[in-house]
């Protein structure tokens, strides 16, 4: 419910709906504004803003700190704690089992566990898919790179839906790929994409940030992945593969309000279905004939008539 | 074989080689004159990162960017006169103060970031350097290319390099310098404060390694982020081991890095069915295996590591 409906609501209904806001805590490893906690820390206090939530949250947070962290908001009254898991499965599950009147909502490689520890995925593999449909018509090379952080699998899998986007309108395409090894260096990162362009690549998909930095000052375009890019790079990131992640936010905040136990596995909030991912594109930049294909897709995923494939496999 | 061969001739893999050495050789530079006058400074990680951070803001908050090489400069010798304070006069243990110092700078730089600048979806920018073309020079062809298009500080690292040498070995405060390094009675036998140079020393040096950090921000990109110094600092820690510190030996040592570095990012793109965890590998098991084969001869400060004090025998 918006703002204005709240405040048109007598005064004793508006207190009893403040009251129902579910108290969040966030566990973010990486300083917000890495990225991909940025969507998450944006969708939240986009909730917060809505009095859905109320949202506080730690940034930054070690490994090793990282169970105390989720431990003192579970004390401090949290009803449901949102983190990432990837480096400290054992650990937060750990947690979890101790507390068992907290939801937690995890990024994890992982399945849920037992009713209160759910666990979600990252998809805009179908925005990357369609990115790469267009992609696939502007190339004058025929190849097409991309930088990523690490290979695990929701990497992989979006450089891989990237690609068969791309093959889809240009079965001709050679592929080139780099991983850093790190999630935030954006001078490696630009680094590898300037070795890519080197390489004979004319449009990178830059998973992670200062991909398109290489691809600036060569002059070659580029498609953002989670976030737009596009304001940043104007005429060099076309496109961008948007994660959205404040269905995944309302699902979980529905299912802590209704009692519902929340060990289930969230990630299909993330599909273009339920509004989790979108491409959004300057359409200036793309040639005419690209647009229609795409637009066909877009609408055959909508209806669950095409499902773009999940392919977690290295890209090399 | 032949595609490896390819891309060694390109120049702009040796450009890609010059930029990425470039805070390398500024960081390796300020931890070899901590060490040749006795103290070693792990402070360096989190030094990065503060000038980093600092030399972005005062360019953010619309200095010029010198400017903010400067602030750099000027922070992260404050840094190094708390590491000197620590582990000079007070003698305390050098690695304990240094690896201190790290998670004081770094964590100072998150927390002022945070004070101080509002951020969005994406880290604010600034303009940063822009190459420049030597006029002449760049014309050479591939050296020109390599060599003299690069963006300002690194021409900046390269003088360095000759300005340090030419310090430590050509003047009396050099002399005085690496004495203090080697055998600090008998700087005080000459009537000087082994004291007072060691905590100049790693000033200087403190300052250096925070210009290292500043080029991250001002130059290889244009914002900042707290984790974005991603161990650089460590490896200037032993790249001054590789160099058995000398300057012109850390000026090779880190463009070596860099060279294995850019090499790697390229071959990942073009050689297939390799993890590509070995190319990342790469630089730093090349770096340990040449440090194995440099380090047996490296001539180590003899002073090093030791705290000085005054009548002590």
């Amino acid at each position: 419910m918006g703002a204005a409906a709240t405040l048109a609501l007598p005064a004793y209904l508006r207190k009893a709906q403040a009251q129902t806001a579910v108290k969040v805590a966030g566990v973010h490893a990486s300083p917000v504004e890495n990225a991909w906690n940025s969507r998450i820390h944006a969708a939240l206090q986009a909730a917060a803003a809505d009095g859905l939530i109320e949202y506080e949250f730690s940034e930054g947070v070690a490994a090793t700190d990282y169970p105390r962290a989720m431990r003192e908001y579970a004390e401090g009254g949290a009803k449901l704690i949102w983190g990432e898991s990837y480096a400290v499965e054992a650990e937060a599950r750990a947690v979890a089992a101790d507390y068992p009147e907290t939801a937690f909502l995890m990024g994890s490689s992982g399945g849920p566990e037992g009713d209160n520890f759910g666990v979600f995925g990252t998809r805009n593999h179908e925005a990357a898919y369609l990115a790469g449909m267009l992609a696939g018509k502007m190339s004058k090379t025929g190849t097409f790179g991309s930088v990523g952080g690490y290979p695990i699998p929701e990497v992989n899998l979006l450089i891989n839906a990237f690609r068969m986007g791309v093959k889809e309108v240009n079965p001709e395409a050679k592929f080139l790929n780099g991983f850093i090894g790190a999630w935030f260096d954006p001078a490696k990162a630009k680094e590898a994409a300037l070795a890519q362009i080197d390489g004979g690549a004319d449009i990178l998909f830059g998973e992670r940030i200062g991909t398109a930095d290489g691809a600036q000052e060569r002059g070659v375009k580029a498609i953002g992945s989670l976030i737009d890019y596009t304001p940043r790079y104007p005429g060099t990131v076309f496109a961008n593969a948007i994660w959205n992640y404040r269905p995944t936010i309302d699902a979980i905040v529905a299912d802590v309000v209704a009692g519902r136990p929340v060990g289930r596995d969230y990630t299909e909030y993330s599909f273009m279905k339920y509004g989790g991912n979108e491409l959004i594109y300057v359409a200036e930049e793309v040639p005419a004939d690209a647009i229609p294909a795409m637009e066909e897709k877009k609408a055959a995923i909508a209806a669950g008539t095409f499902e773009v494939p999940i392919d977690a496999t290295e890209p090399a | 074989m032949t595609v490896a061969l390819d891309i060694l001739m390109t120049a702009s893999l040796w450009e890609a080689v010059l930029r990425i050495a470039t805070p390398l050789i500024f960081g390796v530079l300020g931890a070899l004159i901590c060490e040749r006058a006795g103290v070693l400074n792990l402070g360096i990680e989190g030094i990065m990162t503060l000038g980093a951070m600092v030399g972005w803001l005062t360019v953010y908050w619309g200095g010029d960017l010198w400017l903010g090489m400067a602030v750099a400069v000027l922070v992260g010798m404050m840094m190094g006169w708390l590491h000197a304070m620590l582990t000079v006069p007070l003698g305390l243990s050098q690695h304990v103060s240094g690896l201190g110092i790290t998670l004081l700078a770094s964590a100072l730089a998150y927390y002022l970031y945070r004070l101080w600048v509002e951020v969005g979806d994406l880290p604010p920018t600034i303009v940063p350097f822009q190459p420049l073309a030597v006029p002449g020079l760049s014309s050479i062809p591939f050296l020109g290319e390599a060599v003299f298009t690069q963006m300002p500080p690194t021409y900046v690292a390269l003088i360095l390099v000759v300005l340090v040498a030419w310090f430590l070995n050509r003047t009396p405060a050099g002399l005085a310098l690496r004495m203090t390094g080697e055998n600090p009675h008998a700087v005080e036998a000459q009537g000087l404060n082994p004291h007072r140079i060691r905590i100049w020393a790693v000033m200087v040096g403190s300052g250096l390694m925070a210009l290292g950090g500043a080029f991250l921000t001002t130059a290889a990109f244009n914002s900042f982020f707290p984790t974005m110094v991603q161990g650089r600092g460590w490896i200037c820690i032993a790249l001054v081991v590789f160099a058995s510190w000398r300057p012109g030996k850390a000026l090779i040592g880190a463009l070596l890095f860099a060279l294995f570095d850019a090499f790697q990012l390229r071959l990942q793109t073009v050689v297939e069915g390799v993890p590509y965890q070995l190319f990342l590998m790469a630089p730093y098991v090349l770096s340990i295996v040449a440090l194995v084969l440099v380090a047996r001869r490296a001539r180590v400060p003899e002073a090093l590591m030791q705290p000085y004090r005054r009548g002590e025998r």
